[in-house]
């Protein structure tokens, strides 16, 4: 008995919709089997939250008399990308303070950055910005130093090229000294084991195959909402996958965009990695709808089916490849097995957020404010010629560059 | 029998100053070092659990007074500021005296400071600088 977008659409407007969390379709598919529960639910809601570097927000802040064309941007002492029209910015996620000492004084604190001002941004502060330029006949101001805030912004929208990695690889150390690195301290000699997936409750691994999840799917982007609007950047679906069509490692990745001016700082939350850097984490929930009885199973996949890689994360790497293969059951209990040894498990990624946002949807949804997409194209899956390419360097010769 | 956890901070010139000697010897206190850094002339820090019978415990602490020694409760010396946690679990692993810790079926994360023994290490660990340490 399939059901259409269309179909669900009208019933989430009578308010007559069933919609239940990816941790809920879990016990309901347990106690009346797949087939009663696609009959029953409408939408299986999902959600993450975690650090996703490949993030930012693009914005217009209007022209100064006379006019400037911005050529260097910073705000709060972070630099903005300038180079297209204006008064246009592009503010990355993991742009570092002016002053920022990095890792000279080693490991950095990196207490401040592109990602923390975009929390600022989204919670209505005051935001210093500096422009400076050469000069034209039609731009002719050089310099413009200003209190910014987004209520004042004519557009301001959450671009992020790369987020909610299906699957992430397990990061632990096995040298001999600590190492900082983006899956956060890694004590030496397997000291502990990091992960970064919300797992049973991520958008991705509720829809292995992208069958409902594309161009167009409506979400839950930052307290607000957004849209898929193309596969993110090192998207990779021909990865080795479980019976269940799950990666065991990491694959499909999603670019995402949404009116920044309706986002929560809650949601948006600037991030200081020690000895790496700054980024923002980012909470993000995808509604699937329950169209027919397969993708009701793929809902129902369980933390226990969810399987990854442990890898070394230390450079060089004392061994290459997979030292383990873990699900998300026993890395949230806390304790892993590596080589014979139990090993600490920490998370990078917040499963206690990755809740609130899946209730949250569902609410949304449920009280009819949330309607569902219908995906204009779908994301590459399994079926096309996608692969993750490593660079291939061909040195430029001669002084080019130096 | 008392037993109290204090943060002693050192001016430069009580630095040389056997102390912990001096606790044990004279006062009868039983000390557990938790975390120590002394330079020669420079400021130290030295977080102790110190134990024995309450007069003694006084006179001790009236003794390093009179040094010049800084005397502050253990319990507030690093603070997790709940509002900014997000409950990652990325502390949980590092701390080695489980005050940091997560209740498994909900999967929320909780600071006991009794349990504390200001290492520091939460600080580098938490993304979202939650985590933080007043002398």
């Amino acid at each position: 008995m399939a059901k259409t977008i269309a179909e669900i659409n009208e019933r989430i407007k009578k308010g007559e919709a069933v919609v239940v969390t990816a941790e809920e379709i879990i016990d309901l598919v347990g106690k009346k089997g797949v087939k009663q529960a696609a009959k029953e639910v409408d939408v299986v809601t999902t959600g993450t939250f975690g650090p996703m570097c490949s993030s930012g927000a693009y914005f217009n802040f209007g022209h100064s008399r006379p006019k400037i064309k911005a050529q260097k941007v910073w705000l709060n002492d972070v630099l903005a990308y300038a180079g297209i029209a204006a008064v246009d910015v592009y503010l990355g996620a993991t742009e570092l303070s002016k002053d920022d000492p990095a890792n000279t004084i080693y490991p950095g604190t990196f207490k401040y950055g592109g990602g923390h001002v975009i929390e600022e941004l989204v919670a209505g502060k005051d935001i210093r910005m500096k422009a400076i330029s050469y000069g034209t006949d039609c731009y002719p101001r050089k310099e413009l130093k200003t209190w910014i805030n987004i209520k004042d912004l004519n557009e301001a929208v959450l671009f992020n090229p790369r987020n909610a990695y299906q699957n992430y690889p397990v990061a632990v150390n096995l040298s001999n000294k600590v190492i900082y690195t983006y899956m956060g301290v890694l004590q030496p000699k397997l000291g502990n084991a990091n992960y970064c997936s919300a797992g049973q409750l991520s958008p991705l691994l509720n829809d292995p195959l992208y069958l409902t999840i594309g161009l167009g799917t409506r979400i839950f982007l930052g307290g607000g909402t957004g849209y898929v609007v193309w596969q993110g950047t090192q998207h990779n679906p021909g990865v080795l996958r479980g019976e269940n069509d799950v990666p065991r490692t990491l694959a499909g990745t999603l670019a995402l965009l949404g009116d920044l001016k309706l986002m929560k700082p809650e949601w948006l939350r600037g991030v200081s990695i020690t000895g790496y850097g700054v980024t923002l984490a980012v909470g993000i929930g995808v509604p699937i709808p329950i169209l027919n009885e397969k993708i009701c199973r793929y809902t129902a996949v369980k933390d226990e089916e969810i399987y990854t890689q442990v890898v070394d994360y230390s450079y060089p790497p004392t061994r290459e490849g997979s030292l383990a293969e873990v699900n998300y059951a026993q890395l949230k209990s806390g304790q892993i097995i590596v080589d014979g040894k139990e090993v600490a498990t920490g998370g990078i990624s917040s499963y206690v957020k990755a809740r609130e946002i899946a209730r949250t949807l569902k609410e949304w949804i449920t009280k009819g404010e949330f309607l569902l997409t219908e995906p204009v194209q779908n994301l590459p899956s399994i079926d096309s010629d996608i692969s993750f390419k490593p660079l291939k360097e061909r040195p430029l010769g001669g002084t080019i560059y130096d | 029998m008392i037993k109290k956890r204090v943060v002693l901070t050192f001016p430069k010139e009580a630095v040389e100053q056997p102390v912990t000697y001096r606790l044990i010897k004279d006062y009868d206190l039983m000390i557990n070092i938790l975390s120590a850094k002394i330079d020669p002339n420079e400021e130290g820090r030295l977080v102790v659990e110190i134990s024995g019978k309450k007069a003694n415990l006084h006179s001790g602490l009236n003794y390093l007074k009179e040094l010049g020694v800084t005397i502050q409760p253990l319990a507030q010396d690093v603070r997790w500021n709940e509002e900014k946690c997000t409950h990652c679990t990325a502390c949980i692993p590092l701390c080695p005296s489980h005050a940091l810790s997560i209740d498994r079926t909900g999967m929320k994360v909780s600071f006991d400071s009794e349990r504390c023994i200001v290492c520091g290490l939460c600080l580098k660990a938490c993304p979202y600088q939650a985590m933080e340490i007043l002398f």
